[in-house]
C-alpha cells in the first residue's frame, strides 16, 4: 500500500490552500485527490468577480481565483490526481479511491484532510408540492451547465431563495437573454449578500419577494407555472395571497450543506448545527489525524475565506504530522443567545496554537449588539458590533493564551442592546 | 432638485445615502459613513459601473466557453450592447488567463480579458 505524508480529498480552495500549507510548512509528499477533470472546484464555475479581495487585495473572478492556488500548488510539487473519486475514508487513515488510470486502489497517510465542500438542498428537501416536470434545478447545477458546458437551462425564470448563487444566477441568465421574472424568500430579509440584491436584482428591476414561498409547481413535461405565497411569521403559506408566473425554469438557492458521506461512514462526530464535523483548534475531527476545512467543515460567505481556513488546517496538519498525537483536556465551544453555530467546537486547553479563528453566524439581524465571548462567568472578550447579519459569518480571533487552562465551556453569545 | 436615495453595497452596514441633484449635478451627499460610501453614491448617481463577466466560445479545447471579465468597470448601461458583442466572439485555445479577448471594449479603454487558461486540445503543427 502507497503511504503519504497527508492526504487532501478535494482540490477546491480549501484543498488547494491546505496542500499548499502542508508543502510550505515542509511535509514533502502530499497528494489532492480530485474527483472532477480538473482542479479548483465550484470556481471553476463561478465566473462572476469579487474573489480575492482579502488573499491578494485584488478582484478576481472565480477561474483566475483558482488559477492562481493551483499555480501555487505546483511549484511546491503537490501531486493531483484529476478523475479521481474516494470511495471510502477508513479510521485507520486510509483512503480508498477509484480512478481510469490505476483502477481501485488504497492509500494510507500520515494525515487526511476533508476539503470536500458543500452540496445544494435540493426540491426535495424543500418539499415543494406538484408534478415532478424538467426544468427544476438548483442554482449552481444551473451555474455549471451555463458557465461551463455552455447551455442556457431555460427562457422565463424564476428563483427560490435569494441566497447568492440564485442572484448571481438572476443576472447571469438575464444578460444571456432569459427573463427573470421574480426571487422568492421565506425570510422577511434577503440572505444575499448587499452588493449582490444591487447589483443582481435591482439592476435589472427583478422583484424579490420576502416573507414568500413556492407553494406549487404545474407542468407535467416541462415546467410551464409556478405559485407563490406569502408565508405568516410561522413560515406557513397565507391563503388567498397566492400569485402565479409563467415560467419553464425555476431555479432552487436555498441553503448549502456540508458533503460528509465520507465522514460519516468512517464515524467522524458530526455537528448537528453546521453539520460538518465537530473540530478542534487544530481543525481535527473526531478521528485523530483527520482535519476538515472549508465548505465542508462549515459554509462560508466568500471563498477566500474557505481558501484561509484550508491553509489554516492544512498548517496544524502539518504541525500534527510532525509532533505528533492528539492533545488532552478538552472543553467545548457553545453556541450562545443569538449565535446558530460556533467552530471549533472542541478545544485542548492544555496545548493550544498561539492563534486561534473562531467562525459564527448570528440567528437573525442584529443591529447594535455585543459579542461575548466567556468561560462560565469569567468573560474573555467582548466586542461592540453595529450590524450583523445571519448571511454574513463571522470571525473572531483569540490567541491561545487568552484561553490557557480554561476548565469551563466557551460560550459565543450575542446580546442585544 | 431632485434627490436619489440608495443603499451603499460597500460593507454589511449599508448606509442609507440620500444625494441631491440640481440640473443633472450632484449638490449634496448625506447619509454616507465613510470615503468609499461617497465616492459610490457619487458615481453610482452619475453614471453606475459594473465589472461584466460572462462567457465566448471556445475551439480546440475540451472546454466550450472561455469565461472573460472586462477588466475594470464599464458603465452599466453598456452591458446590453456588450453582450450582444460577446455573444458574437468565438477564440481558439491555447489561452492563457488575463489574454485580452477584446482591447478597449466598446471603445470604453477596458479591455476584456480571459479570466483562466485554456489548454489546446490538439496542439497545431
Amino acid at each position: 500500500m502507497k503511504h503519504y505524508q497527508a492526504v487532501v480529498i478535494g482540490a477546491g480552495c480549501a484543498g488547494l490552500g491546505a496542500a499548499i500549507a502542508l508543502k510550505e510548512k515542509g511535509i514533502q509528499d502530499v497528494v489532492i485527490l480530485e474527483k472532477d477533470d480538473e482542479s479548483g472546484g465550484i470556481l471553476n464555475q463561478c465566473i462572476h468577480n469579487g474573489f480575492g479581495l482579502t488573499t491578494f487585495k485584488e478582484q478576481l473572478s472565480g477561474p483566475a481565483f483558482a488559477e492562481r492556488f493551483e499555480d501555487q500548488a505546483e511549484i511546491l510539487g503537490v501531486e493531483l490526481k484529476t478523475g479521481t473519486m474516494v470511495t471510502k475514508l477508513n479510521p485507520d487513515k486510509t483512503v480508498e479511491y477509484v480512478n481510469p488510470q490505476e483502477g481501485y486502489v488504497t492509500i494510507s497517510a500520515n494525515a487526511i484532510i476533508l476539503a470536500v465542500g458543500c452540496y445544494e438542498r435540493s426540491r426535495g428537501a424543500v418539499e415543494i408540492p406538484g408534478e415532478r416536470p424538467a426544468g427544476i434545478y438548483t442554482a449552481g447545477q444551473a451555474q455549471r451547465y451555463l458557465n461551463i458546458d455552455g447551455y442556457m437551462v431555460g427562457k422565463r425564470v424564476f428563483i427560490l431563495g435569494s441566497g447568492d448563487i440564485g442572484l448571481i444566477m438572476a443576472r447571469r441568465m438575464t444578460l444571456e437573454g432569459a427573463k427573470v421574472l421574480g426571487v422568492a424568500e421565506l425570510m422577511p430579509y434577503s440572505n444575499g449578500l448587499p452588493r449582490n440584491m444591487k447589483q443582481c436584482l435591482e439592476d435589472f428591476n427583478i422583484p424579490l419577494y420576502l416573507s414568500h414561498t413556492v407553494t406549487r409547481v404545474y407542468g407535467h413535461d416541462r415546467l410551464n407555472k409556478v405559485e407563490i405565497a406569502e408565508v405568516g411569521a410561522d413560515q406557513k403559506p397565507i391563503a388567498n395571497t397566492e400569485k402565479t408566473f409563467d415560467v419553464d425554469t425555476l431555479l432552487l438557492s436555498v441553503g448549502l450543506i456540508p458533503e460528509n458521506h465520507l465522514g460519516d461512514d468512517a464515524g467522524i462526530v458530526m455537528d448537528p448545527h453546521t453539520r460538518g464535523p465537530i473540530v478542534d483548534e487544530d481543525y481535527m475531527t473526531s478521528i485523530e489525524g483527520v482535519f476538515a476545512a472549508g465548505n465542508g467543515l462549515n459554509v462560508h460567505d466568500l471563498a477566500d475565506f474557505a481558501a484561509h481556513q484550508g491553509g489554516k488546517a492544512g498548517e496544524r496538519a502539518a504541525w500534527y504530522i510532525q509532533n505528533g498525537k492528539r492533545k488532552e483536556t478538552t472543553v467545548h465551544t457553545v453556541a450562545g443567545e443569538n449565535v446558530g453555530y460556533v467552530v471549533p467546537g472542541i478545544l485542548h486547553t492544555a496545548a493550544l496554537p498561539p492563534v486561534i479563528e473562531f467562525y459564527f453566524r448570528v440567528r437573525k439581524p442584529l443591529h447594535a449588539s455585543t459579542i461575548v465571548i466567556r468561560s462560565g462567568e469569567r468573560v474573555i472578550r467582548t466586542i461592540e458590533k453595529d450590524h450583523m447579519i445571519p448571511s454574513e459569518m463571522e470571525n473572531v480571533i483569540l490567541t491561545g493564551k487568552q484561553l490557557d487552562g480554561l476548565s469551563e465551556d466557551l460560550v459565543i453569545e450575542v446580546k442585544e442592546e | 432638485m431632485e434627490t436619489k436615495k440608495l443603499v451603499c453595497v460597500n460593507c454589511p452596514k449599508g448606509c442609507n445615502i440620500t444625494v441631491t441633484l440640481e440640473l443633472g449635478k450632484i449638490v449634496d451627499i448625506q447619509g454616507y459613513t465613510c470615503d468609499k460610501g461617497k465616492k459610490y453614491a457619487a458615481q453610482e448617481t452619475i453614471c453606475p459601473m459594473r465589472v461584466l463577466t460572462s462567457t465566448v466560445k471556445v475551439e480546440n479545447a475540451s472546454l466550450r466557453v472561455l469565461p472573460v471579465i472586462t477588466e475594470a468597470e464599464i458603465p452599466l448601461n453598456l452591458c446590453d450592447q456588450a453582450m450582444e458583442q460577446i455573444r458574437r466572439l468565438n477564440v481558439k485555445a491555447p489561452i492563457t488567463v488575463n489574454d485580452i479577448i477584446v482591447k478597449d471594449f466598446l471603445g470604453t479603454g477596458v479591455n476584456l480579458i480571459a479570466s483562466r487558461s485554456v489548454k489546446a486540445s490538439k496542439i497545431e503543427s
